[in-house]
């Protein structure tokens, strides 16, 4: 059985994730226990809110250090995602520096902020998106973005095409809500668990 | 592109869905739990559920079934009705719903906004408007309609934005439940004078109403009740409809 944790910071609302997980047939740990986390599996690292308050909070925990130095794979979700790049527009916050790449709010004046619904998904590449087709609905809440980048395993557009997914030797993250995201999301996080180590 | 988004609404009693549900195929129709799931598979794009209950007492079985829902649905939910507190918020969210909407305390509070997005985010704080027209103009209606207010729609709305809501849900007591369609003027004014998304309820009768509200009302959402419980209109064949009428739609 794979032993699962989904990284608590005090972002709140995992409840669905974790509820996700489990239709899946695994379970998960939240925690913020270090070695807890640093013997897992499969690491979650969720997120929604604020870059800049978040990131004090991972630093008041030491969880800054320990995400970045670890070698299972890890999924960072929505502000997960964002916070792992090196800086974010948000409160114009250091992120944890695991993809040199900034993080940009969307700044269309014909667009809605943030971007509330459900958006297509593109150029998708890697075993992350096995069995999911190209042009696949997701559903995203956002209003900073990662720009386009040779990370990118997805793509969507918002006013400009952005970056919704990157992956780097052990670590990925997606901009989407895959708990929240229909049968497609569900597909991600099982290709997610089936990676191999 | 982003998708317009279909949003059927289930008003909640004491743990049981109100208002009359005509499903052949569902087996027990005040079941939320069995009506969520045939939403979410049968194309709802999201879920609000309204809390109508009276008492103090029985709101404490909506943790347990938001608890249930969240376990068994994979599209997002809102939660509302009675919520007047960051701790009310606290115990819907832990519970595993996604949003919380909150209206007449928001009014009576505005603090409550701010808190709300402080601690969980804008994105999971749904500002409801419920208002009419009165002598010309858009007033704010509070307590379910029933108590009015001199404050203007379009006002309360930039202030509710402000505060830090992540979303507006207007229903125009003058639309509800006549089956004539939206109120698209006041729905575009609302969209051209804010930056956050709007939903827009009250008076979905038919799919072109469906058409119009994001065509002319410019809305980002769309949001009804009966024409989706009683089956006058499936959620498939609307999008398909508005797919046909080059309105972006989730099709799975």
């Amino acid at each position: 059985m794979l032993k699962t944790v989904i990284i608590d910071y005090g972002v709140g609302n995992v409840k669905s994730l974790e509820f996700a997980i489990l239709r899946l047939g695994y379970s998960s740990i939240l925690t913020d226990d270090i070695s807890e986390i640093q013997s897992a599996d499969r690491v979650i690292f969720p997120g929604v809110g604020a870059a800049d308050s978040a990131m004090k909070t991972l630093e008041a925990k030491g969880l800054d250090k320990v995400i970045k130095n670890l070698k299972q794979p890890v999924l960072g979700i929505c502000l997960g995602m964002q916070l792992m790049c090196r800086f974010s527009e948000e409160g114009n916050t250091n992120g944890l520096g695991i993809f040199d790449l900034d993080v940009v709010k969307f700044s269309s004046k014909n667009l809605k902020i943030p971007q509330v619904g459900w958006n297509q998904i593109a150029d998708l590449r890697t075993d992350l998106f096995q069995n999911i087709s190209e042009k696949s609905f997701m559903y995203l809440v956002h209003s900073y973005y990662v720009e386009q980048n040779e990370n990118s395993i997805a793509s969507s557009d918002y006013g400009v095409n952005y970056c919704v997914a990157f992956q780097k030797n052990n670590f990925c993250g997606v901009q989407f809500h895959p708990e929240k995201s229909s049968v497609q999301g569900e597909q991600l996080l099982l290709n997610f668990m089936n990676l191999k180590n | 592109m982003l998708t317009k988004r279909i949003i059927p609404c289930l008003d909640i009693k004491n743990g049981r869905t109100v208002k009359g549900v005509n499903f052949v195929d569902i087996k027990d129709a005040g079941d939320p739990l069995e009506l969520a799931e045939f939403y979410a598979k049968n194309g709802a794009d999201e879920l609000v559920f309204l809390d109508i209950s009276a008492t103090e007492e029985k709101r404490k079985t909506l943790a347990s079934l938001v608890k249930q829902i969240a376990s068994r649905i994979n599209i997002p939910f809102t939660v509302g009705g009675g919520i007047n507190s960051i701790e009310d918020v606290d115990v819907l969210l832990k519970s595993g719903a996604d949003k919380v909407s909150i209206n007449t305390s928001a009014y009576l509070n505005p603090e409550l906004i701010t808190a709300i997005s402080k601690r969980y985010g804008s994105q999971c704080c749904v500002v409801a408007i419920d208002a009419r027209v009165i002598e010309g103009e858009w007033k704010v209606h509070l307590v379910g309609g029933q108590k009015s207010t001199d404050a203007d729609l379009f006002e309360w709305a930039k202030k509710v934005e402000s505060l830090g809501a992540g979303e507006i849900l207007f229903t125009s007591m003058d639309h509800d439940g006549t089956k004539n369609g939206f109120a698209n003027e006041a729905l575009a004014k609302l969209s051209d004078e804010l930056s956050i998304p709007i939903i827009a309820s009250g008076g979905a009768g038919k799919m072109s109403h469906f058409k119009e509200t994001f065509n002319i009302g410019k809305a980002d959402a769309a949001l009804a009740a009966s024409v989706f419980h009683y089956k006058e209109i499936d959620i498939i064949d609307l999008k398909k409809y508005l797919l046909n009428n080059n309105i972006l739609m989730r099709l799975q």
